[in-house]
């Protein structure tokens, strides 16, 4: 079971604790009547879906009910970061940084 | 390759068994082919097995980045089924289960390929519904199927405890008499033991790590771990890879990869004589030739690329199969294992062109896609010979999350394997 850091509560707490919601990063379109059936597609289906380090959000549904998002590398399972919802995307320094 | 037959069984009996021949030729890659297939697990293999028999195309390469067989195709629970609810799912997975019904013979290999009827649950009234739903639709479609009584359900199935105390009682089950199990590795070999015959070729250690094309885009060949391999056609059949293999190409992808997990027990004298699926209390069970219960978890829930899952989903497994089966809660597992399956946001997989000339597709089958492997070999060597795709797969194109024609079998189908 994984060991998850919520940064609202700063606390590690267990994998059952949370729900996985998806990839994170992902911005609702501003003007939605504006987009193209491709855009549309982009938007609602296409995801990254690489092996190695993700983006992810992360939902504490039995803790504090708060989304957060999270970095992770999804062959060794093990976190990077994790940062409330609505913070800017790590940029790879930053990764690196708390790799190491 | 030599022939499986009584009389060769026999007389390499008399021979001490040294008289067999090696299954699949293991050649150098060559420069160039026709085609080119990424991926020999079943899918894949039967593929190209179907390009040389049906299509006449024998100039085609398999090309693995591990061993033949080796992806979901060994690590599956090997249930095989067409109930499908969608009306395009019907047509696609019968298509399929029509071929494994003449598979062993047609390729002179024991798959061991069993109808035993796979019966899912149901446990509430919901689940009652749906699963008649399916069954009315699934006979219109010219599928088999019929709806049990509690009491029908544990005259197929002994152990199934139908006591109105259960946690979760069995209210009845949907059963579909042609569905059944498999060999898993059986198949993978048998389809590369008739391509080889036919002039295949499949190497092995050779992953593919990119794609090349020429000016005007379409493909010209891959990159290789083994070197620079030339091909006019290339089709993709890389189960939990194949949104890095697309990206090689520059295309997106409607999937995403999880582990989902499956256990056997310990060997135990014949007791389990079909397959049962439950979807609410998530497990599914059969029993191998060896006799070890096999059984299936649900996918996890984040994305994961590790082939492997959490303790707390196999406890949570076998607690559904000991409440189903109390026969069971006494029973050591063995051994538990995972595979990456990669899933499509409509649970259904996409098998077709792609936007780039010369490249094709076969991925998404995420969960479900071991019942499928000669139907979807069959409808890829199509596509890849005739440059378009088949009546059958047409529907499961790259371009539906485009038009919005989703073909959901996400909570309609209620069983996930
Ligand atoms: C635990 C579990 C239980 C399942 N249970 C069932 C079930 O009961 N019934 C059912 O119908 N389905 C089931 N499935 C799903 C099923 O296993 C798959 O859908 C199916 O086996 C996919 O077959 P495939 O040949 O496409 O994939 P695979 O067998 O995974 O073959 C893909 C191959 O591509 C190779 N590859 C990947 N990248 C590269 C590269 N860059 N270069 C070269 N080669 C590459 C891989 O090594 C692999 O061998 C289950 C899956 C799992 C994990
Ligand atoms: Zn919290």
């Amino acid at each position: 079971m994984l060991l998850i850091d919520c940064p609202y509560c700063k606390e590690m707490r267990p994998e059952v604790e949370f729900s996985h919601a998806g990839e994170a990063h992902i911005d609702r379109p501003a003007d939605p009547s504006s987009l193209s059936d491709e855009e549309w597609e982009s938007f609602l289906f296409l995801r990254s879906n690489r092996a190695g380090i993700c983006f992810e959000r992360w939902y504490h549904i039995h803790g504090c009910g708060r989304y957060f998002n999270a970095v992770r590398n999804n062959v060794s399972e093990k976190f990077i970061l994790t940062y409330p919802a609505g913070q800017k995307r790590p940029s790879d320094a930053q990764i690196k940084g708390a790799l190491s | 390759m030599s022939h499986f037959s009584l009389p060769s069984l026999v007389a390499n009996a008399l021979g001490s068994n040294k008289g067999w021949t090696k299954q699949w030729a293991k050649p150098e890659p060559k420069a160039n082919y026709d085609v080119i297939i990424v991926g020999a697990g079943g899918h894949g293999l039967a593929a190209a097995y179907y390009l040389a028999k049906e299509h006449n195309i024998t100039n085609v390469a398999v090309l693995e980045k591990g061993w033949l067989g080796g992806g979901n195709t060994a690590r599956n629970t090997t249930i095989i089924r067409s109930s499908y609810l969608r009306d395009e799912s019907a047509r696609l997975y019968d298509h399929a289960l029509g071929l494994w019904e003449g598979l062993a013979q047609e390729i002179n290999y024991n798959l061991m390929f069993s109808q035993r009827g796979a019966m899912a649950l149901a446990h509430t009234v919901h689940d009652v519904q749906a699963l008649k739903r399916r069954i009315y639709a699934n006979r219109l479609n010219g599928i088999d199927g019929e709806w049990l009584s509690p009491q029908q359900a544990k005259a197929f199935c002994p152990p199934l405890n139908i006591s109105t105390d259960a946690r979760y009682p069995v209210l009845g089950a949907g059963l579909q008499r042609r569905g059944g199990v498999a060999r898993h590795d059986g198949i993978a070999w048998g389809f590369a033991r008739a391509a080889s015959a036919r002039g295949v070729h499949i190497i092995e250690n050779c992953a593919v790590t990119g794609i090349n094309r020429a000016p005007d885009g379409s493909v010209t060949g891959v990159e290789t771990t083994r070197g620079t391999i030339g091909a006019k056609k290339i089709a993709l059949s890389t189960a939990g890879n194949s949104s890095m293999l697309l990206d090689m190409a520059g295309i997106r992808t409607p999937i995403e990869c999880f582990s989902l997990q499956a256990l056997v027990s310990e060997p135990i004298e014949p007791i389990f004589p079909c397959v049962a699926l439950s979807n609410s209390v998530h497990a599914y069970i059969s029993q191998s030739d060896k006799g070890e219960l096999v059984i299936g978890a649900g996918t996890e829930q984040y994305f994961s690329y590790s082939q492997r899952g959490p303790l707390h989903s196999v406890e949570h497994t076998v607690a559904a199969i000991c409440e189903m089966f109390p026969i069971f809660t006494r029973l050591r597992m063995m051994r538990n294992w995972g595979g990456t399956v990669d899933v499509t946001p409509d649970r259904s997989p996409i098998l077709g062109l792609t936007p780039v000339p010369g490249l094709y597709i076969n991925a998404g089958w995420g969960t479900g896609g071991f019942k499928a492997t000669p139907g979807a070999g069959h409808l890829l060597a199509f596509t890849i010979a005739n440059n378009v795709p088949h009546d059958i797969s047409a529907p499961f194109s790259l371009k539906r999350f485009q038009t919005g024609n989703l073909i959901d079998e996400a909570a309609a189908a209620s069983v996930a394997h």
